[in-house]
């Protein structure tokens, strides 16, 4: 059975798990737990040598990044076409969102959830006020995008269906809600697009995709010490 | 009508959809897009895409971008050779692997030291603090020996025996920072190998060709108005340092 190394925190880690749900992919679950350090663990490096989250592994053949995940599941297993659609240019749409994220829509909606979330674990203070306004400008300015070119008056990124662009495009705009910042206030089209997309999947699927995220000020008061040190250094660079 | 590309070649991704399309020998018509002249800002290319970015491509009434959704596209539609995007799911799963690490694994960090080490200086003024070089340069050097060691390992290509859209887009990258004065291939005779393999697949013309301009990045630098630029400053600024 194919095997699905996730976290979900990670946003990456819940499109994979949204979409082989969604897709009926028998898998089995194998949980990385990020705040214990596990994706450090000697297993893990086997696994994937660079200690990111999602990793797939079906039977011999091990696979990491969410969007090439995506791609092989959607592919092998033949769902419904719409996920990933085979015309040319309704599948250029999706290509075209899939690129733009990742220095996009998920650059900085982790930059907010680590100012929010990460930045007072590891200093030990709120992150400066500066630092944040300029997140949350970066952020609106993705959201925007989002709304006005990627999905203008449409239903959803493609047309009338749901596909792989809108799993990983809310999966992205959920992380800055588990912060504690809600994207949706003043953003009527966007609240409409995102019970779209829940409606589709199901609310029960995207409640438990979404369980993890959405408490996670419950995680991060009970991190474990030990791994909280062990990536302090590398934090602490980025929020230099 | 031919499919029209938009196009600035101090930009890597222009380089890997240029070197793609003439390659395949995909009938285009190659629209200049000056970024230092903010020629990306007018009227007629925000109707192509108003996202403002290149490369753009326009194939009669669809425009998009995103430089590898664009390969894909003329792939589809033109028909390439199977190894540019291999229909096979394994091997299409090893290229899409790299295409997917490498916005944020060498991009970012190329890029940064191309604007850290010749942008920020030449064109606004500013003296880069040497431990945001120093950290700019250790990051590069990461991706490097991950591409090294995890992408290329001991293939001739990234996803095996032949070029594949994974390796333009990566060269093209590395090429980034070696036009600022950083030798990437210095002790890292593996990158370089694959490299000239690279130049050899795509044909030597047409690779020199593609990086005719950045090459001579160092001098062009230096002719820019920096007083047009300004508007730019605070964003650069806080996005680099």
């Amino acid at each position: 059975m194919m095997e699905l190394y996730l976290d979900l925190c990670s946003q990456p880690c819940r499109s994979v798990f949204l979409v082989a749900k969604a897709l009926n992919i028998p898998f089995d679950f194998k949980h990385v737990d990020l705040s214990a350090g596990q994706n450090y663990s000697e297993e893990f490096g086997k696994i994937n040598i660079m200690r990111k989250v999602p990793v797939m592994k079906d039977a011999d053949f091990i696979l990491t990044e969410s969007t090439a995940i995506l791609d092989y599941m959607v592919q092998k297993h033949r769902g419904p076409t719409h996920w990933f659609p085979s015309e040319l240019q309704p599948r250029a749409r999706v290509n075209e969102y899939l690129s733009w994220q990742h220095t996009n829509l998920r650059t900085t909606g982790s930059k907010v959830f680590l100012l929010k979330v990460v930045f007072p674990m590891m200093m030990g203070c709120d992150a400066p006020k500066e630092k944040m306004d300029a997140a949350m400008d970066g952020l609106n300015e993705s959201l925007s995008l989002l709304e006005n070119y990627f999905l203008q008056d449409k239903p959803f990124i493609i047309g009338n269906q749901i596909s792989v662009a809108d799993v990983v495009a809310i999966a992205e705009v959920m992380q800055p809600v588990g912060s504690g910042v809600d994207v949706f206030v003043g953003r009527p089209k966007l609240c409409v697009w995102r019970d779209r997309v829940k409606a589709q999947l199901g609310e029960e699927l995207f409640k438990e995709a979404h369980e993890v995220i959405m408490k996670i000020s419950d995680l991060t008061q009970n991190i474990d010490k030990t791994a909280l040190e062990m990536m302090k250094p590398k934090f602490q660079k980025m929020f230099s | 009508m031919a499919l029209e590309l938009f196009l600035d070649m101090f930009s890597q991704p222009c380089r890997s959809v240029y070197m793609f399309a003439k390659k395949n020998n995909i009938p285009v018509e190659v629209r200049t897009i000056s970024l230092m002249n903010g020629e990306h800002f007018s009227e007629e290319f925000g109707k192509v895409n108003p996202i403002r970015k290149v490369p753009a491509l326009k194939d009669g009434d669809f425009s998009m971008g995103e430089s590898i959704a664009m390969m894909q596209y003329m792939a589809e539609k033109f028909k390439t050779p199977d190894h540019w995007y291999p229909a096979d799911l394994q091997k299409r799963a090893r290229v899409n692997e790299y295409l997917c690490w490498q916005p944020m694994g060498i991009r970012l960090h190329g890029s940064k030291i191309f604007w850290l080490k010749l942008m920020l200086p030449s064109v606004f003024k500013i003296e880069v603090p040497k431990e945001k070089m120093e950290g700019a340069l250790e990051d590069l050097d990461s991706s490097l020996k991950l591409i090294e060691d995890t992408f290329i390992q001991d293939r001739a290509f990234i996803a095996g025996e032949q070029i594949s859209m994974a390796d333009l887009v990566a060269v093209v990258e590395i090429m980034q920072p070696f036009a600022a004065g950083v030798d990437v291939f210095k002790d890292r005779p593996k990158l370089l190998a694959w490299k000239e393999r690279v130049v050899q697949a795509v044909g030597k013309e047409l690779f020199d060709e593609a990086h005719e301009s950045i090459l001579n990045a160092q001098e062009a630098v230096k002719l820019i108005d920096s007083s047009k630029m300004e508007a730019f400053r605070p964003r650069v600024i806080r996005l680099m340092l």
